[in-house]
């Protein structure tokens, strides 16, 4: 069902190119250009969410590879992601530059990562679970008593991001830079999947003793998901430290974590649109459920004081319906909506 | 020496709360499984229904206690009729995210109802304190204990001697086979969720009976983790003592760093240090089954 009818491959490159199609680069390319026009329409508090969901995608990719895509489940996505925020602040404030702040966050993420990717030889499944369960909440109570270096309970304020002089200190300004920052991670992600780490991390998941026989070594390839997924992450948080300007540990707690893993399984596991899919589902989520609480108000006023309640409710709860309903997530539903328009009118 | 002792008898109480819960995991996990992240919710929900019936229906505690516990068995079959059946067989992550969706929804239930306030029972019991070996405990802390031993020697038994509890044990040492036996698989899954209901509800009493309850008890599902890890997964005996072990760590290392270090909120996470060795040294714990992998 790969590309549309009367493409064909005459050559491996071909297949394995990320962009198969003409057409395929044009719809990339309007949807690039849209994206780009996006900020001059959109007030800002709608570019704001813009943003957030950008972060969100960048995330949720980053998790995708190392569940989705290589079957190591992970708790602790929001404790890494906090790592990248703090490692990141830290080098700002003291000077450091900023595109060189967010690559040392997320150079030390990865290796926080790789560490506590260590067990991941010995354990699996529910296991290695909760063994990143505990990788969580010892960085977050590292995060809250990490003294000068996170600021402890108090937290770390942060300047807006500075590139050559340049400062991003609107939301628009932000939005540009975000929207390389995702799109350079959804590339990234793209092409580490179609290479031989990639295929290496699929049979890993799929079955990692026939992955062992066939000469995969497991341990290495384990380590390199733990590593470049929590990169990303790293990543990410610099990005949002930077964005929001305050950082603290209780911002990344184990709801973070789970927030993403539900993005990642909304979206389609091992998937890298279906992440982009589950970053803007589960961003829009409680915005909506916000406005629509707004506009209730009126006729229940008591609606504002549980609205966070509810918000985590239906959280859940589309969490549940989604994996009895819709288990493969965002993505199996794309491609059956382009199935169908490729088909049309004959359905079968 | 008799803080450390102290300490230590406060562990064992919080401990044997920690076994309670960690037993309805483990019972559980034995016959479907199934990973539940809802644990914590479970207690929660038996906690707030008991408070309610209690206080806002003035039903006497003992009667209030039992409703709670009929309250629980059709939570546990509604849960498990609802929301585990049509995964029956999905992947773990799958199995994972559906209970820890559960836990998001059972948790905003409470707080539309309950509000987030911290809500206090009723005394039940004197509290003047018994000395123990020269050690004040207050009542309620020893009628914890107390309970749990009886709650473990009951399902013991039960499992050990029942006709169901023989069947669960063969669902869970094997699916098919003791499908093929006659055993309703479907039947055993309820049941055991509603085991799991029931004694996360017991644990949810006695845990407002000692500090009150508000809508964070949750959190107690966590530590349910350390004490089933340590004991195996799948060992009731090793959620009596994993939980009875990390209750006593977890308190004295907490009391050794407020002391040593003035390091406070340590309890957090000294289970979960504790957790990380344990996963290292020894994966299946000190009773789960080792499970070999043939190719």
């Amino acid at each position: 069902m790969q590309g549309k009818c009367g493409l064909f491959f005459t050559s491996y490159q071909g297949e394995a190119r990320i962009f198969q199609s003409g057409f395929q680069k044009i719809m990339i390319g309007l949807l690039v250009a849209g994206l780009l026009a996006a900020p001059f329409g959109l007030g800002s508090y709608l570019v704001s969410i813009m943003n957030l969901i950008f972060i969100a995608v960048i995330g949720a990719v980053s998790l995708n590879l190392l569940t989705g895509v290589c079957g190591q489940i992970s708790l602790g996505h929001g404790a890494f992601i906090g790592v990248g925020a703090f490692a990141a602040g830290q080098c700002t404030l003291h000077g450091v530059p900023f595109p060189l702040a967010i690559l040392t966050g997320g150079l030390i993420t990865a290796m926080v990562g790789m560490v506590f990717g260590v067990p991941s030889l010995r354990l699996k499944g529910i296991y290695l679970a909760i063994a990143t369960l505990a990788a969580q909440l010892v960085l977050e109570y590292t995060f809250l008593h990490g003294g000068e270096l996170t600021g402890g309970s108090n937290g770390l304020l942060l300047n807006p991001p500075e590139i050559l002089g340049f400062a991003f200190d609107s939301e628009t300004r932000m939005y540009y830079l975000l929207f390389v920052f995702a799109c350079l991670s959804l590339l990234m992600v793209s092409n580490i999947m179609r290479s031989k780490y990639g295929r290496a991390f699929v049979s890993i998941r799929d079955f990692y003793l026939s992955a062992e026989i066939v000469g995969v070594n497991l341990f290495w390839y384990k380590i390199i998901a733990f590593g470049v997924s929590s990169f990303l992450a790293g990543v990410a948080g610099g990005l949002w430290g930077h964005y929001t300007g305050y950082i603290s540990g209780e911002q990344f707690n184990i709801g973070l974590s789970i927030t993403y893993l539900a993005m990642v399984v909304i979206g389609g596991l091992g998937s890298v649109i279906g992440s982009v899919f589950g970053a803007v589902f589960l961003t829009l989520l409680p915005e909506v459920l916000n406005v629509l609480a707004n506009g209730l108000s009126g006729w229940f006023p008591a609606i504002n004081q549980v609205v966070g309640a509810i918000q985590h409710g239906v959280f859940g709860l589309v969490l549940i319906l989604f994996l009895i309903y819709e288990p493969e997530g965002l993505a199996h539903r794309w491609r059956l909506i382009k199935a169908y328009w490729k088909l049309y009118p004959f359905a079968h | 020496m008799e803080y450390y002792l102290q300490l230590i008898v406060n562990g064992l109480v919080v401990g044997s709360i920690y076994s309670l819960v960690a037993l309805g995991f483990v019972i559980i996990y034995k016959a479907t499984k199934v990973v539940n992240f809802a644990q914590g919710e479970l207690v929660m929900v038996g906690a707030y229904v008991c408070f309610a019936l209690t206080v806002q229906f003035n039903i006497p505690f003992i009667w209030a206690f039992l409703i709670t516990l009929a309250f629980s068995v059709l939570l546990g079959l509604a849960i498990e009729r609802m929301v585990l059946r049509p995964l029956i067989g999905e992947e773990h992550i799958s199995v994972i995210m559906v209970t820890v969706g559960m836990s998001s929804v059972l948790k905003s239930l409470v707080q539309l109802f309950w509000g987030t306030q911290i809500k206090v029972y009723p005394q039940v019991l004197p509290s003047e304190p018994v000395m123990i070996a020269g050690l004040p405990v207050a009542p309620v802390y020893i009628a914890a204990f107390f309970l749990s031993v009886v709650l473990f020697a009951v399902f013991s038994a039960f499992f050990k001697y029942s006709r169901t509890g023989v069947a669960m044990r063969a669902t869970a040492f094997d699916q098919q086979a003791a499908q093929s036996m006659g055993i309703g698989i479907k039947n055993i899954f309820a049941m055991s969720w509603c085991i799991a209901c029931i004694v996360s509800a017991v644990g949810g009493v006695i845990l407002g009976n000692i500090n009150g309850i508000n809508s964070h008890i949750g959190h107690l599902g966590l530590k349910v983790f350390p004490a089933v890890i340590l004991g195996g997964l799948d060992s009731l005996l090793g959620a009596a003592l994993g939980g009875l072990i990390i209750g006593v760590l977890e308190n004295v290392c907490d009391g050794a760093a407020r002391q040593l270090f003035n390091l406070g909120g340590f309890r957090e996470v000294a289970a979960f240090i504790i957790l990380v060795v344990i996963l290292m040294i020894k994966p299946y714990g000190l009773f789960g089954t080792k499970e070999i992998e043939r190719v």
